[in-house]
């Protein structure tokens, strides 16, 4: 499986006025699979065309492993690719959808048919087989346009542009487990592409975010999630999202009002230390804290440091409850275990641990919160 | 205000779309939850006026209007595609529907756009055109003109289907917080639980045309009434192993637990096992232990889904709080309270359990 | 979502059946221009008229020995063999036309207006056009053929070079009409389907079969049954280029029945011509139509 290097590849769809890409340069590795995380509009499909040859870049240069395929066109490239819809050959079989992208790249028939069957058992299409493309409902068509796109077993890599919307929701669990169990036993270098945060982290070994064009972070599922290195990540990432709150760092301990939080710690220092030169490094001035409501304590020893908070309200979702918060004016979400009775105007506290909160200035994280009694033991 | 489908049976080319469906529905916000296929849009255009059913009938506050074209009737619908007036502003696209109703005067049109634009955050988007919006603006567009004139019966068509994930988050709590207090009929179809669970409103489990059952969707969720409502409110999805009832105990792949009420020996019943009730640690005594292979494991950050193989032969997840390593193709053993076990009779119908034992399936 | 496009029930008498006033005014002017005449073809035909007053009741008579008249089975099967080449030219061409425009940019305007040329021009005029192309002496196209691969060519005299002048003639004029059907057929297939073909390696012949033939099928039926009924009913072309001869190479069904009709004023047969002519036409659209929807289920 070769190595994907983007060097310097931008997209402009209107001459280079706007970039739907912005030029960077990125190397995908070979044999991993990539969770491509983004709202709709952020260039994510832009960059995955890129990849596949579907769309040359306005400007630099595409490499497999040393080849240069900026100007080779897409079936030169040996990639397969999945779309958003089903995108069928709608007067053949089942099997000769399958069949179709090695029949035209002249493998033998006995592989054809091997690796044909192969697939249908591991996507569970055997009984489809002999049936019409056409007359399968939406959600088997897209598991057969995935068939398709697994079938080849030589392929630089296999790209996915967000193919399970139109499966439903109990289906797109198990399509992506077993997608994820094929790329382990076949080794394909994957792209997935997706504005689902739940189908990104639960698929890749790596998830790239993408926000205007541009990649905001990338790196492992849990490392995105639990120290996410800018406020867009913090919120795309994770259901619901991170909650940000306005605070202010005052002689180094962060300030929600009048309450103490924790001490503010500059990055690139630990943050559990008790350390008081950690708060050297941050400035005094407004801040953002960021802590997801996985992390959030509610109802903790008021002594501790923490927030006086209002429940507005309780959603249960069944495994979970999800409690609404408002600190000041700003909401602040808290998931708790299922059964948890929090009264709708009732008064809070709220506890933010300080190894899971972060603080933010222009959306980029510059520290994070140290505990409040490092100082008192100091 | 309210709306009553009354036996209505739905056929199309030798198939049954709609089966007996009976609902009386009330002021105020009732969720359609179901698979793709259990027939909700079928079930709405029925409603709307859209399309007639075969035989039953559709009554609007005690008055049938089977017959009555949807032109005449008092009803808004708004579809998964984001369908606008392409050359209208946000303005003129909100404004429409109340040009067309005798009731409303220029100002009174006015006032309206505003105070709906306004509660759909689409203030500052007035003079733009649909082509000119985000997915997210497109449907809130189309949302706020279904909401503009005052109807009897709104219908909604999984209307956060096609919009990014994040979006659907924050639409779905404004939308909860709208349909509150309305006046009349709301029916808002979708197939994903997560919306049904945080509506929290009157839920519909709609199952191959049939009602499958009726009730509040957190309480359908801690105790379904059958297989058929559990799979369709949970996500992940519902752990199903085959069971069997021997004297009073039911046997599953070697671990056994005594059966919820007095079962005939013998009978097959299907154990449904939630992946977040599924522990890597002993809980108490009697907990339900199976040794199982470990397939592949999901680590997401706020958890990790850990796909077991027990016996070689039945999936299982497991979904586990923080982020934890495992190593494919090792073993593991997998613990299940029994009191967090649902189990179900061959017909699909969930046996509840032994008399007062009934414990609280939260969490 | 799944059950969108459900075709509402025809459940008509519960439902508000003002609208059919809206249609009455149709009613009305069909009736005067379809009905009317048809029923007095029908009348002629069951009759022997001498004159206006003088008319005997004939039966099925006319019926009879039209269809027994050597002289219409030939042109029958003349104007059959006609469609058939046309249908067999005009389909392919018009597909192979479409595929070869352009897809998007500038080109696109320019394409379909030179494409759809021959359509603006009027019967006659394309009849007149190619009476004078095709002669051997002044006419550009008869003159090159016999002199530049030096074939003697004369569609006044040789029944061949006749059938010839009038077939390009057709295809000249309508080829563009299933090139512009097929054309906004090709527009409205999505691009990724065309991007899944590159990705698997589909070469263009296996593309075009693949993608672009299947979502043709509904034009094509449409491009089949327009071509197939102008052309069994053609009259104006062949009646100005070559008046039906030389001898009756070129005498198609429509120009030997305004030949009977109006050249000999043969009213009886007439009728029974065009009635036999009109049902046929119906029933070989309708079979077309039949087999041509079924087939893509």
């Amino acid at each position: 499986m070769a190595d994907i290097r983007l060097e310097g590849v931008g997209h402009s769809y209107d001459g280079g006025r706007t970039w739907a890409v912005k030029p960077m340069t990125w190397t995908w590795r070979g044999s991993r699979a990539y969770a491509l995380l983004g709202p709709s509009g952020c260039g994510k499909t832009t960059l995955l065309n890129i990849i596949s040859g579907l769309i040359i870049p306005t400007v630099g240069r595409v490499f497999f492993d040393d080849r240069d395929v900026t100007g080779v066109p897409t079936a030169g490239r040996n990639i397969a690719q999945v779309f958003q819809f089903p995108v069928l050959y709608e007067e053949m079989s089942v099997y000769d959808n399958l069949a179709f992208p090695l029949r035209n790249r002249k493998y033998p028939a006995k592989e054809v048919d091997q690796r044909v069957r192969q697939v249908a058992r591991l996507l569970s299409l055997e009984e489809h087989l002999g049936r019409r493309s056409r007359r399968l409902d939406a959600g088997r068509q897209q598991i057969v346009s995935l068939g398709r796109g697994l079938v080849r077993s030589q392929v630089a890599a296999v790209l996915l542009d967000e193919p399970l919307t139109v499966v439903d929701p109990a289906l797109k669990w198990t399509l992506r487990s077993k997608l994820k169990e094929i790329h382990r036993d076949t080794g394909h270098t994957l792209v997935y592409v997706t504005h689902d945060q739940t189908e990104a982290l639960t698929f890749a070994d790596e998830v790239v975010v993408v926000n205007d064009g541009a990649i905001v972070q990338a790196g492992e599922p849990a490392e995105l999630f639990l120290s996410p290195a800018h406020e867009f990540v913090g919120h795309f990432i994770g259901s619901p999202g991170m909650n940000m709150l306005p605070a202010e760092i005052v002689a180094g301990v962060v300030r929600i009002g009048p309450s103490e939080v924790g001490l503010a710690a500059a990055d690139g220092v630990h943050a559990g230390r008790s350390d008081v030169e950690a708060a050297d490094g941050l400035p005094a001035g407004p801040v953002r804290i960021g802590v997801r409501p996985e992390f959030v304590v509610i109802g903790g020893p008021r002594r501790s440091p923490g927030v006086a908070a209002t429940v507005t309200g309780t959603d249960r979702m069944g495994a979970y409850d999800l409690v609404h918060t408002l600190v000041g004016e700003h909401p602040v979400l808290v998931k708790t275990e299922a059964g948890a009775l929090h009264e709708p105007g009732s008064a809070a506290f709220l506890h933010f641990p300080a190894e899971r909160t972060f603080l933010f200035r222009d959306q980029v994280r510059c520290g994070s919160l140290a505990p409040l009694d490092g100082r008192s033991t100091a | 205000m309210t709306l009553i489908l009354d036996g209505v049976f739905v056929r199309r080319r030798g198939e049954t779309w709609l089966d007996d469906v009976r609902l009386e529905l009330s002021n105020g916000m009732t969720t359609l939850v179901g698979p793709m296929t259990a027939g909700k849009t079928t079930l709405m255009r029925v409603a709307a006026g859209l399309s007639p059913p075969d035989s039953g009938r559709v009554m609007v506050d005690g008055k049938d209007v089977t017959s009555i074209s949807v032109r005449k009737r008092s009803v808004a619908f708004v579809y998964q595609q984001f369908i606008n007036y392409p050359s209208l502003t946000v303005y003129e696209n909100i404004a429409s529907p109340l040009r067309l109703d005798p009731g409303f005067r220029r100002d009174g049109i006015d006032r309206r756009v505003r105070e709906v634009a306004e509660l759909m955050g689409l203030a500052a988007l007035l003079g733009r055109r649909p082509a000119e919006l985000s997915g997210g603006q497109q449907q809130r567009t189309a949302i706020a003109r279904a909401l503009a004139r005052p109807v009897d019966v709104l219908l909604l068509d999984e209307p956060l289907a096609n919009l990014d994930f994040k979006l659907r988050e924050q639409l779905r709590a404004d939308l909860k917080a709208m349909f509150a207090d309305s006046s009349g009929v709301v029916l808002y179809a979708t197939a994903d639980p997560n919306e049904a669970l945080t509506f929290a409103a009157p839920t519909v489990v709609l199952g191959e045309g049939r009602v499958q059952h009726i009730g509040d969707a957190a309480e359908m969720y801690a105790r379904p009434p059958t297989l058929a409502v559990a799979a369709t409110l949970s996500d992940p999805p519902l752990n199903l192993l085959p069971g069997v009832v021997r004297d009073g105990r039911i046997e599953c792949l070697g671990a056994e637990f005594p059966a919820p009420r007095a079962h005939p020996s013998g009978r097959t019943v299907t154990l449904g096992v939630r992946p977040h009730q599924v522990r890597l640690e002993r809980g108490g005594p009697g907990a339900l232990e199976w040794p199982a292979e470990i397939r592949l494991a999901e680590v997401t950050g706020s958890a990790t889904f850990l796909h077991l193989l027990l016996r070689d032969q039945v999936h299982l997840v497991a979904h586990l709080p923080g982020t934890r390593q495992f190593t494919p193709g090792g073993s593991a053993v997998a613990y299940v309270d029994p009191a967090h076990v649902l189990v179900f009779d061959e017909d699909g119908a969930r046996l509840p359990a032994t008399g007062a034992a009934e414990v609280d399936l939260h969490g | 979502m799944t059950e969108v496009g459900e075709e509402p029930r025809a459940d008509l008498k519960r439902r508000n059946n003002r609208a059919w006033w809206l249609v009455l005014p149709v009613v009305v002017s069909v009736a005067f221009t379809a009905v009317i005449p048809l029923m007095t073809v029908v009348n002629f035909s069951v009759q022997d008229v001498f004159t206006p007053s003088d008319r005997i009741f004939v039966g099925l008579e006319w019926f009879r020995s039209i269809t027994r008249d050597p002289e219409v089975r030939s042109a029958f099967v003349r104007t059959l063999l006609f469609s058939a080449q046309v249908l067999l030219l005009e389909i392919p061409l018009g597909v192979a036309l479409a595929v070869c425009m352009p897809r998007r940019g500038v080109w696109v305007s320019v394409a379909l207006v030179l494409v759809a040329l021959p359509l603006l021009i009027p019967w006659n005029v394309v009849g007149t056009i190619w009476q004078i192309f095709a002669r051997g002496d002044i006419g550009l196209g008869g003159w090159a053929v016999n002199h530049v691969p030096g074939v003697d060519f004369n569609y006044t005299l040789d029944s061949t070079d006749a059938w010839i002048t009038v077939l390009v003639m057709d295809v000249w004029h309508w080829t563009p009409l299933v090139a512009l059907l097929a054309y906004a057929g090709l527009r409205s297939i999505p691009e990724p389907y065309f991007q899944a073909a590159q990705i698997d390696a589909a070469s263009a012949w296996a593309t075009f079969r693949h993608i672009q033939l299947p979502r043709l099928r509904g034009v094509l039926t449409i491009a089949i049954l327009l071509r197939f009924m102008d052309s069994f009913m053609i009259y104006t072309e062949p009646f100005v280029v070559t008046g039906g001869g030389p001898g009756n190479a070129t005498s198609f069904l429509s120009i030997l029945l305004s030949k009977i009709a109006v050249g000999q004023f043969d009213l009886g047969p007439a009728g029974a011509f065009s009635l036999l002519y009109f049902l046929f036409v119906q029933i070989l659209c309708y079979v077309f139509f039949t087999v041509l929807t079924r087939s893509g289920r």
